[in-house]
This record gives structure tokens, C-alpha cells and sequence, in this order.
């Protein structure tokens, strides 16, 4: 559902009918995308749009966020049980943003807790179902965000990408998604997991609408030192057209139809005049190592806040401090969590830390480089989202490492801080979506919309 | 092929406080055997002079003039969201020891 189509029916109707209608559709949804629903703030601010209190490019326009971002009018629970009952004392930015062009939030979408997966498996309240084959995951952790979208609850979708969180989702259920570039959008506000890679990102339905998000949701905070100074420029028409088609993520371990319906993508953007070369970066081989020593090692330490006294539902209070910090940390966070922290844990040890987190961040230069070297000859990197459509669940759940490395082809854009979008190109013969992935230039996030754009237009004239 | 124990995951449970139950310490100790190993593959690599990539962004230093803003979020914090009870704008606790 486009953004615009909802304005139009805000005009014939009125933001309180429309914004009624989408929390309806959020209540019938059999997939479990919802959290929490807030209903009745949705409503008040419905309404001060209709009395022309409340106007802006989204006046009326519904929308929801994935449960990390912090809002008003419902808990934010990171899907986990720890912040089950956490009301959030502030709004993140980019909600506020949003919030100040009209758009209405409906409510908080589930994901895997604290954000640590790829399919909303990890959740404490439930599995999302993937939008076109409910027997299969909605990928992760944007899952929820994803598959609002995509089943047509609400025209857009706030999300994180850590390493992939908004791109593959977007590419599980056919929607499009962005990750951009790192600072480019405001965190404050949104439940940190790894701060060196974390990106708040949109999803929406098609990439026009994308462009228009991220023109309200980019630029500079104040709350936030790691934003950028706003280059963020919607643009309708590529500046460049030599793009690098990926060779390592063609390569072996890449299911045939996926592969099939890229190289038929490349053909589309040869037919639109652009020049397409397969390129190999030999550093993708290790980027997936040096994410899951990096990024499990800032979630030990930004997750060492939730300990029952400052945050988070508190269990032991009969026994001694100590006894409070473990046994909520041990009730409060999904075994994913606890995972990650202690593989953080491990590799920042002294002993370890050489041989783990400071090798893994001179490998991660050498990637970096290697990215800096090979997008100064092309204008955009494509490949595949991930190495197969939506897996079934409980497919990889008792393999840990089975399921990390479902996230090869997303991280490596993650550790270099590159824009990178999910654009749905075609679906497999059960039917199930697949997106192709841009990868451009730091501060090239127009740039890669612009590029998906001519390849949307082509497929839908 | 990395190895470790159990007393190790338990160990490194402590220092990241959370009190595993016997079945969770014996899984993480399996998943951290195999994920540790794959991370060999790093291994291969000579990062020999390499500097570090600690932050992602070619930014440095950012700074701003102090301005003065009358904020309550600390205070909403620590009224509304400690479980364990607030007393006298402080976090409730029990005994440390």
C-alpha cells in the first residue's frame, strides 16, 4: 500500500477513519506481527489531524515501529521479557521526526529480542510468520516491521539493521528496505545493540515511498554525536551507471533460483544502459567471522544495563544484589541473548582479546579498504539479499552457527558503514519473494534508491 | 578446532552476570566451541601494521556548545522504571553482601 494512496483516503474519509481501519487490520492479523498495540493515542492524534491541528507530508499516514524504538503510548520491549512492562519516558527522534510531518504510530511490531537474529524466532512473544508462506520465518529481527508491510497493514515500517535486519526481512516478504549509511539517521532513542554498526532504517512498499522516509528521517541530532550533517537529497535519476555484480555471494552456497533471478536483474539493468561487471572482493570470505566476534563483543557491554535494578523486570529481591543482577539477567533474556553476551564476553577477556576483537577489527580495515577501492571504479555494488528466499521455521533454530550464517551477504555493508537497499525483484516458483541488493558509496543513499528505482519502474512500467 | 569447557562458559557467565541453569551451560558450551572455530578463519589473514577499524565513520572528534535544557527524563527514569522501588531520587536495592 502506498503512502500516497492512504493521503488520498485521508482526503476522502479522514485520518481518524484511516488510522481506525489500519489498527483493524492490525488486530485481524494472523501472522503475529503485533506487540502492542496504542490504540487509543493513535486515535487522539487521528484526530487532531482532521481538526487541522496536525499537519506535515504523512498527515494521517499509519505506521508502525519495531519494538526497540522508544515511543509513547505503549511499552517498548525489545521482544524481550525483561523490559515486558517498560514505558518508555521519551520518544526516539526519529519517531518524533515522522511524528512532526503528521505520520500517526499504531503501535510496536515484534523482532527477535534485542534485536539478536534473523528470522523473529528469537522473540519472547511469539514467532512472526512470513507474509506469503506462514510455515516460513519472516527473517529478522525486523520481521514484524517487514511483514506489516507487506501484508498491507500500514503503508511503512520503522526498522534497525545491525547486519542485515532490515535488508533481509524487506527481501523474505517482498517490500523494500533500507539500511543507510552509518549516522546518517538519529539512534537516540532506539535500544543500542552493536553502537559500532548499528542503523535505523525504513521499510516500506515501494521505493519512491523509501525516498520520502528517509528525506524526513535523515540528518544531524543533537542527541546523538554520531549523526551526520544532513546530505540526504531524494533524487529521481541515476548520476552514474557501472555497477560491480558481487561474485563471491554468486558463488557456491547460493540457492540456484536466487542466483537465476539475479543475473536476470543484470540483464534489466544492461536493457536500462547500464554497463554491469562481476567484481570479487577476496575480504567478503572473512566478513562474517569478524561481525560475530565485533558485534557480540558491544552487546556484552551495551546490554550490561539491563540488570533488574536500573532496567528491566526485577527477580532475587529476597537474596543479595548480586543475586538480582544474575537471576533477572537469567529470567529476563532469550537464549540468543545470553549467547551473544557470553561469546562477547569471551572474545574481550584478556588473553583473548588479541587473537579475537583486535584482530577481528584489523581484518574488518582490510575490508574496508577493500570496499573504499573497488567502489571507487563502480558506481554500486548488486547481488543477492541472502543465500535463499525465507527458510522454514525451526530450520536453523539448534544451529547457532547454521543461522549466522544466514547473514553473510548482509553484514559485510554493516562493518563498513555502506547504504545498502533491499529492492523485491521476483519471486521463486513457490512464490516466495526475492530481492536484490545496492550497495553504494558512503553518503550514496540517494544515489542506490535511485538506481533501485529504474529497475522498479522497469519491472512495473 | 577451539576447545572449552564447561566451567569456562560458567566462568564466563559470571563475569557477565547471568546464572545459567546446568542444560543452557552445556549447549553454550557446544555452539562455543563451534562458533569459536569458525572464527579461525581469521587466522589466515596478515594483519601485520594493520591499524584497527574501532569506529566506522570517517569522523572525528565531534563537539558541541554546552546550552542548558531543562530535561526530567533522569528523574522520569528513575521514578517509573525500577521494578525494585525508588527512595529519595535512589535506586532500592538489598544487601550487597
Amino acid at each position: 500500500m502506498k503512502i500516497a494512496k492512504q493521503i488520498d483516503e485521508v482526503a476522502a474519509t479522514s485520518a481518524v477513519a484511516v488510522v481506525r481501519a489500519a489498527l483493524e487490520r492490525a488486530k485481524a492479523d494472523k501472522n503475529n506481527v503485533v506487540i502492542n498495540l496504542s490504540e487509543s493515542r493513535a486515535l487522539e492524534r487521528a484526530a487532531k489531524v482532521d481538526a487541522g491541528e496536525l499537519k506535515g507530508r504523512l498527515a494521517g499516514v499509519p505506521f508502525v515501529a519495531k519494538d526497540n524504538f522508544l515511543g509513547y503510548g505503549a511499552p517498548t520491549t525489545a521482544a524481550s521479557k525483561l523490559l515486558k512492562s517498560f514505558d518508555a519516558p521519551l520518544q526516539a527522534t526519529v519517531v518524533e521526526k515522522l511524528e512532526s510531518e503528521g505520520a500517526i504510530c499504531i503501535g510496536k511490531v515484534n523482532l527477535d529480542a534485542f534485536a539478536h537474529g534473523g528470522s523473529t524466532e528469537n522473540s519472547a512473544y511469539g514467532v512472526t510468520r512470513n507474509a506469503v508462506d506462514p510455515t516460513r520465518v519472516a527473517g529478522g529481527s525486523s520481521g514484524g516491521s517487514a511483514v506489516a508491510v507487506a501484508r498491507g497493514i500500514v503503508p511503512f515500517a520503522l526498522g534497525t539493521d545491525t547486519g542485515g535486519s532490515i535488508r533481509q526481512p524487506a527481501s523474505f516478504n517482498g517490500v523494500v528496505g533500507i539500511k543507510p549509511t552509518y549516522g546518517a539517521v538519529s539512534r537516540y532513542g532506539v535500544v543500542a545493540m552493536a553502537s559500532g554498526t548499528d542503523t535505523i532504517g525504513v521499510l516500506a512498499h515501494d521505493v519512491e515511498d523509501t525516498a520520502l522516509l528517509m528525506d524526513i528521517m535523515t540528518g544531524q541530532d543533537t542527541k546523538d554525536m554520531t549523526t551526520l550533517p544532513d546530505f540526504f537529497a531524494v533524487q529521481s535519476t541515476p548520476t552514474g551507471k557501472k555497477l560491480g555484480l558481487i561474485k563471491e555471494f554468486m558463488a557456491e552456497g547460493i540457492d540456484p533460483i536466487v542466483r537465476a533471478r539475479i543475473l536476470a536483474a543484470v540483464e534489466q539493468y544492461k536493457s536500462l544502459g547500464y554497463e554491469v561487471e562481476e567484481v570479487s572482493l577476496p575480504m567478503l570470505k572473512y566478513a562474517l567471522a569478524i561481525y560475530y566476534i565485533v558485534v557480540p563483543a558491544e552487546i556484552s557491554s551495551n546490554l550490561a544495563r539491563y540488570d533488574g535494578v536500573r532496567y528491566g523486570s526485577r527477580v532475587g529481591n529476597e537474596g543479595t544484589l548480586r543475586d538480582v543482577y544474575e537471576l533477572s539477567r537469567q529470567a529476563g533474556f532469550e537464549p540468543e541473548n545470553k549467547r551473544r553476551i557470553i561469546i562477547g564476553s569471551y572474545v574481550l577477556s584478556s588473553g583473548f582479546f588479541d587473537a579475537y576483537y583486535q584482530k577481528a577489527q584489523k581484518a574488518r580495515t582490510l575490508l574496508i579498504r577493500e570496499f573504499n577501492d573497488v567502489l571507487s571504479r563502480y558506481d554500486a555494488l548488486i547481488g543477492p539479499v541472502a543465500p535463499s528466499p525465507a527458510f522454514k521455521i525451526g530450520n536453523n533454530t539448534d544451529d547457532p552457527l547454521k543461522m549466522y550464517l544466514e547473514d553473510v551477504m548482509t553484514v559485510p555493508a554493516s562493518l563498513a558503514g555502506l547504504p545498502a537497499v533491499s529492492v523485491p525483484i521476483d519471486t521463486n516458483d513457490e512464490g516466495l519473494p526475492i530481492g536484490i541488493q545496492i550497495i553504494g558509496k558512503r553518503r550514496d543513499d540517494a544515489h542506490i534508491l535511485a538506481i533501485a528505482r529504474e529497475l522498479e519502474e522497469l519491472r512495473h512500467g | 578446532m577451539t576447545t572449552i569447557s564447561t566451567d569456562d562458559v560458567r566462568a564466563l557467565a559470571q563475569l557477565s552476570a547471568l546464572r545459567l541453569s546446568d542444560d543452557e551451560a552445556t549447549k553454550l558450551t557446544s555452539d562455543l566451541e563451534r562458533i569459536l572455530s569458525y572464527f579461525e578463519l581469521l587466522g589466515e589473514l596478515d594483519t601485520e601494521g594493520v591499524e584497527p577499524t574501532y569506529y566506522g565513520m570517517d569522523q572525528t572528534n565531534v563537539s558541541r556548545s554546552d546550552v542548558i535544557a531543562e530535561r526530567e527524563v533522569a528523574r522520569e527514569a528513575l521514578t517509573g522504571l525500577s521494578e525494585g522501588g525508588v527512595v529519595a531520587e535512589q535506586f532500592k536495592v538489598p544487601k550487597v553482601l
